[in-house]
């Protein structure tokens, strides 16, 4: 397998001490959660979505784990306003907020409110099971170069992660880099639902949800693959990875950096494992892996 | 991995235990360690955490929206379950159980696995004592209750200064988590916080340690993977006792 060479490095704008960024969603609600992460060898986190008013989610059952991945629809709780003192233990620490809102200018409103406290900002436009939220607005990309711009202009890194439930993801991302956007997250879960044939219901308190985990690491993995061709800002790789090969992968397709969610379902050390297997002080430049399977 | 969907079971058996606390019991019995929870989807609803107080039952209180539509429900209807997910409780050979009201629901499969030598049975009133038979056929009972109906008059944690606590080997604790506070300030005291393990209560949506609603500051510990049972000695300074946070991440204080 291919190692590559250990270090801080800088993908969009912000510094990591390594290449695995933890996923939006995963272990992000609470400031000591995320310090947690950190410790247990993350290079980056990000944050559970913040949005401009506080929200308590869907119904329940919110999550289910099947054989290869995990199913999910939150609907997106936050503390809202609230979870800028959670970040007070974190100071220049590599946090990036995840942000979502209904229009630009609720995005730049939860933006304000973390100026000077986040290394740089995610953009949610791409949660497929919150209406009026995410997915909702990250279809459109007018819309999306519209927050992103509204967010991007504070001059602090601005991420923007997109949606694989769209016919062609390149128009998305075209559209965030127009509006100012530093790097490109991709991808967000997949649309997904599974029934329960002895409740006779969807087994999703709110019917369907998002798929994430090694299921959806194929869909990722293209979706890097034609971003890469269609944008020239750095593509933050997102979808499935459990692995350092798949870290490999994603970077051959394109991925600058990768970001880890499910797979702390596995083993909340899951950071520490794939560093491990990831880095080797005699390895090749990351610089010259990514994108390295276009022809 | 394999698919954890919930499992569906059917409601064979509604008993009444208290004006408040009924217990639910299940066509479907489940592998599980005293003090392991399981998610339990009342169809249409919602879903929500509930420790197994026996291999095929949950024994609720009714608090909320969800707990009260589990309440209108009866024999033949469907819950589905997920689980059994947590830690549990360690193993212990002489151990003293401390139960605050609907807390010992999970206790009684520990005294019922014959390592319970005294059980600290609290409640409110005579009424509202949960259990109180089954668990005085397999262990020593002690009562309190906070209005005097029963046992001492006042609170299950002034029992303890009547025991021999250096007779027991571990000490389990479930209940409201004021009188757990209360119980862990006590133990600190007397050195034994590192044998003492509390179940706790917190807001949870996935069950599994991924959605990280459930973690517990300054730890940054996961209550329903990392928990939901606890040393003392990792709840010391802690938000234990003090607050929690809601369905949206918001604090909310005791």
């Amino acid at each position: 397998m291919v190692s590559i060479r250990p270090g801080p490095i800088t993908a969009g704008g912000v510094t990591l001490d390594n290449h695995l960024v933890l996923a939006a969603g995963i272990l992000g609600t609470t400031g000591s959660s995320l310090s947690r992460m950190l410790l247990l060898g993350a290079g980056g986190v990000v944050t559970k979505s913040i949005g401009p008013v506080p929200k308590e989610g869907h119904a329940g059952p919110c999550l289910v784990v099947l054989e290869d991945g995990l199913m999910n629809a939150m609907g997106l709780p936050n503390p809202s306003k609230d979870f800028v003192e959670e970040l007070a233990g974190l100071a220049k620490k590599p946090v990036i907020v995840s942000i979502f809102g209904g229009n630009a200018e609720e995005f730049a409103k939860v933006a304000g409110w973390f100026s000077g406290k986040a290394a740089g900002f995610e953009l949610n436009l791409s949660c497929p099971h919150a209406e009026g939220y995410g997915a909702a607005i990250g279809s459109d990309p007018a819309l999306v170069e519209a927050c992103t711009r509204a967010v991007s202009k504070t001059g602090i890194p601005t991420w923007v992660k997109l949606t694989p439930n769209v016919t062609d993801i390149t128009g998305i991302g075209r559209a965030a880099e127009k509006g100012g956007a530093s790097a490109i997250v991709a991808i967000n879960t997949v649309k997904a639902m599974r029934i329960s044939t002895g409740i006779r219901r969807p087994v999703l308190g709110h019917g369907f949800g998002g798929l994430s985990g090694p299921a959806i690491f194929p869909i990722a993995v293209r979706c890097v693959y034609e971003l890469y061709e269609a944008v020239k800002i750095p593509i933050i790789g997102c979808g499935g990875v459990s692995s350092a090969d798949n870290v490999i992968e994603m970077m051959m397709a394109g991925a600058t950096a990768v970001e880890i969610g499910s797979a702390v379902y596995g083993d909340v050390n899951v950071f520490d494992s794939i560093r491990k297997d990831l880095y080797a002080k005699n390895g090749i430049a990351p610089e010259e892996i990514v994108g390295c399977a276009h022809g | 991995m394999a698919d954890a969907l919930s499992v569906p079971v059917t409601i064979v058996r509604v008993k009444k235990e208290t004006p408040l606390i009924r217990t639910f019991v299940f066509d479907t019995p489940f592998v599980f360690r005293p003090g392991q929870f399981v998610m339990v989807w009342v169809p249409g609803v919602d879903e929500i955490p509930m420790a197994l107080s026996s291999e095929n039952s949950i024994t609720v209180q009714n608090v909320g929206d969800a707990t009260k539509a589990l309440f209108d429900l009866g024999p033949g209807n469907k819950l589905g379950i997920r689980g059994p997910f947590g830690n549990g409780f360690s193993k212990g050979e002489k151990v003293l159980a401390i139960a605050g009201g609907v807390g010992a629901a999970p206790l009684l499969p520990l005294a019922r696995a014959d390592c319970v030598m005294t059980l600290l049975l609290g409640a409110r009133s005579e009424s509202e004592l949960l259990f109180l038979d089954q668990l005085d056929e397999c262990t020593d009972v002690i009562i309190a209750t906070d209005d005097g109906s029963l046992g001492h008059h006042g609170f299950v944690t002034a029992l303890m200064d009547d025991l021999n606590l250096g007779a027991y080997d571990r000490f389990a604790v479930c209940g409201p988590e004021i009188m757990m506070r209360a119980v862990l300030t006590k133990v600190t005291e007397k050195g034994l916080a590192h044998k003492t393990e509390f179940s706790l209560h917190r807001y949870m949506k996935c069950g599994v340690g991924v959605c990280g609603s459930c973690c517990i500051d300054p730890s940054g510990l996961r209550v329903c993977r990392d928990g939901p049972v606890f040393s003392g000695e990792v709840l010391q300074k802690s938000e234990f006792g003090h607050y929690m946070r809601d369905a949206s991440g918001r604090k909310k204080n005791l």
